[in-house]
């Protein structure tokens, strides 16, 4: 504790208190000196997927090297940023560099820039370190895929769009990077699209994600009525003056956009299938860095949910309803991918629900983001690192017994295993713990099903690993041989795991006085001491993993068992997410467009069918007058003028 | 002689060109009706002149001579041609304006 408050006051040069902050207005100031170059953190990525994807086949064999080596230089100009913002005093630390005029038209002005503060810092940082670990890890993934070059490309075009989206100091540029990142997934989780399971799989999460676009976009339309503007200043400083049923609604929509991004209940159903993608891009993209950028849009946008109480509840209950949700598929997958991909949903439901909570949740919902970030792509790595020495075997039924021949991927899946349980001093306990404690204090039933998602989370995490680790082998025939990765990957994986250990315990405390100017921050208020809170939740992570080590330890049947409880049936089924999408959206949607088409067919087009048809026949019936006797032509005009004459004359008397 | 008499002539002139337009198939006879009819009206115009006591009348009268004998021209070339190639001066014969 003594380490960590000398850590508090070394990172905030200015000393605020932690306690009951509230967040400075948001008016950033101009960014002078180093601060200019801030666009280095874009260019440089976006540089190297340029590069990389025009130069086509000649930079194979240095392309990998570069987009590393670009990655590596965001790191490195973020890590300066943020240096640079050490020295400044708290209210001083928000910058905007201001890098052109995008769209000026009458009343619409969407000023085109980057705004760095305390929040988008630990964003940028998180994104650079983790994104150029798993460049570096790719390297030794990736290597023998003749599509080496594109994968790099891809993976910086990511790393790009992700710190626009957490740079951007207007709504409108943050959805330009919202979708850049949607399309970089896309790309990704159909990296092997010959595979028509990974094809699917990057257009169902495509698809999935315009749901929640559409969110963002009509959330920034209201923005825009609402208070003329879209950049966070413009908007956020007067979000409290807003009309209340108006913030619900932005605030709704903003949720609705967090949903398809973060894979939140109801909009779930895309991230088990992105498990297609490379196991890089899992970890980086599904696990650590994109799926996270919901919570950093809530924890943004904080104003308006300060604004709105029942917006607030309602991201409360989502993120609850995720936790529980994805820990339940967790505990029934066999693929260890998609066992992942379950907690991960439910650690991000974690953070939507600490974002939820207001001014006390915010800032755990970030400090749970950076250590998840760590020990989830530790974690994902590790996964990958155990499938890559297993020929890609990802049936969990299919390994045990790694323990002995993975040594170094063992200890740092362990690192990853203790942190997400939560078991101090890992990073998962300082992070988790707080965001149990302060939905205590917000309302016991959510605290309660945060409480118990722990417990859930011990027994698949633990599920997962003795499965994969310990016990007896159940190796297939072809795979008798499983070998430790190379040190290109298990470096990466060692970082991260140090990080799943110390970064909890580096960052408590720390962490509220940093973020407090941008997010605001209340302590927690709770009836009973934060030590029982700690000691109760550790008792159900124990009570939690021991049920399934004993359960798992031994006598792993090699095919799932088919006598089990509905409850399993149905997390193996992902709690019928896509049966019901299939239900309600898919099946109605079919038969709209077939009565649409049958009306379409039959109804517009019969109408003007029969138009031209009824013309065509009266056209033929009158084409019969055409005799070709000139005479008779000459009979009528004759009776024509007859008939004229007999007018005029008729007229005139 | 009042000038209702000259159009009471120039009406039954013009109304036999008319019936003769219609009735006759030998284009040859079809045209001098057509030229009939246009001396009917001739006819007319020259007495409204002479009732009037201008020269108006009498000068539409030589417009319609030559326009009259421009149309003899380009018709009986027509007649001819027609005739060379069927055979026929019938008006009914070439009925190439039928659907």
């Amino acid at each position: 504790m003594n380490l960590t408050q000398t850590f508090a006051s070394v990172v905030a040069s200015s000393q605020i208190d932690a306690n009951n902050i509230e967040p400075t207005v948001n008016n950033p100031a101009v960014a002078t000196g180093a601060f200019s170059y801030m666009w280095l953190l874009l260019a440089l990525p976006l540089l190297g997927a340029a590069l990389l994807l025009i130069g086509g086949k000649r930079s194979d064999k240095w392309g990998p090297y570069f987009a590393i080596a670009m990655s590596c230089g965001a790191f490195v100009v973020g890590a300066i940023m943020y240096l640079k913002m050490l020295g400044l005093p708290a209210n001083d630390r928000p910058v905007n560099l201001h890098i052109w005029d995008w769209v000026i038209v009458g009343r619409f002005q969407a000023p085109l820039g980057m705004q760095l503060d305390q929040l988008s810092i630990v964003f940028v940082l998180l994104i650079t370190f983790v994104g150029s670990l798993i460049h570096i890890y790719s390297l030794g993934y990736m290597k023998h895929d003749p599509e080496k070059r594109k994968f790099f490309a891809y993976l910086n075009l990511f790393v790009a769009a992700m710190l626009l989206l957490v740079t951007a100091d207007s709504y409108l540029l943050l959805y330009v990077g919202w979708e850049g990142v949607g399309l970089a997934s896309y790309l990704l989780i159909g990296f092997w699209m010959y595979k028509p399971t990974a094809a699917t799989a990057a257009k169902k999460a495509f698809v999935v994600n315009r749901v929640g676009d559409v969110g963002l976009s009509i959330a920034i339309m209201l923005m825009f009525v609402t208070f003329g503007s879209v950049t966070f200043p413009g908007v956020l400083n007067n979000a409290a003056e807003g009309n209340p049923t108006t913030m619900t609604w932005i605030g709704l929509m903003l949720l609705l956009a967090a949903c398809g991004k973060s894979a939140q209940f109801p909009l779930q159903s895309w991230l088990l299938d992105a498990m297609e993608g490379p196991t890089p891009v899992s970890a980086l993209i599904h696990a650590a860095t994109m799926v996270t950028a919901g919570v950093y849009l809530i924890v943004r946008s904080g104003p308006i949910f300060d604004a709105t109480p029942t917006a607030r509840t309602v991201v409360m209950i989502v993120g609850a309803i995720t936790l529980m949700f994805g820990a339940i598929i967790g505990c029934a997958k066999d693929d260890i991918k998609k066992a992942l991909a379950g907690s991960t949903m439910s650690q991000i439901g974690y953070m939507i629900l600490a974002a939820g909570l207001g001014p006390v949740g915010y800032v755990f919902a970030i400090f749970h983001l950076v250590t998840h970030g760590f020990f989830k792509a530790n974690m994902f790595l590790g996964a990958g690192s155990v499938m890559h020495g297993m020929n890609d075997q990802l049936d969990m039924r299919r390994f045990g017994a790694l323990r002995k021949v993975m040594v170094i991927t063992f200890i740092t899946f362990s690192c990853g295993w203790l942190a997400i349980m939560g078991v101090p001093p890992f990073a998962g306990f300082y992070s988790k713990d707080k965001i149990i404690e302060a939905a205590f204090g917000v309302n016991w039933i959510v605290g309660a099903v945060a409480l118990l998602g722990a417990g859930i989370t011990a027994f698949y995490m633990t599920r997962l690993w003795t499965m994969t680790f310990t016990g007896k082998s159940r190796w297939t025939e072809d795979n008798k041989h499983p070998h430790e990765s190379s040190s290109v990957m298990w470096i990466p994986m060692a970082i991260l795991a140090f990080l799943s250990v110390v970064a909890g315990f580096m960052l408590a405390g720390a962490i509220e006085t940093w973020l407090a100017p941008v997010t605001g921050f209340e302590e927690t208020e709770l009836a009973v001491s934060s030590l029982v809170m700690e000691a109760a939740s550790l008792a159900l992570v124990i009570i939690g993993a021991t049920i399934a080590y004993l359960q798992y330890r031994r006598d792993v049947p090699l095919v799932a068992p088919q006598h089990v409880s509905p409850l399993t049936v149905a997390a193996r089924h992902d709690l019928y997410g896509d049966a019901f999408n299939e239900e309600v959206f898919m099946r109605p949607g079919q038969w709209l467009t077939r009565s649409l088409v049958f009306f379409d067919n039959r109804g517009i087009d019969g109408l003007v069918n029969g138009i031209a048809a009824a013309l065509g026949g009266l056209s033929g019936r009158m084409r019969r007058i055409q005799t070709g006797f000139a005479r008779s032509y000459a009979l009528s005009m004759l009776g024509g003028a007859v008939l004229v004459i007999a007018a005029l004359i008729l007229v005139r008397t | 002689m009042s000038t209702t008499h000259y159009l009471v002539l120039s009406a039954i002139l013009f109304s036999l060109g008319v019936l003769g337009v219609l009735v006759r198939r030998n284009a040859l006879i079809v045209f001098m009706c057509v030229e009939m009819m246009l001396n009917a009206s001739n006819l007319a115009f020259v007495a409204f002149a002479q009732q009037n006591g201008n020269l108006y009348g009498q000068t539409i009268a030589f417009f319609v001579m030559v326009v009259a004998a421009a149309e003899v021209v380009v018709g009986l070339a027509i007649i001819v041609t027609i005739y060379r190639t069927r055979r026929s001066a019938s008006v009914d014969e070439p009925s190439l304006l039928k659907y």
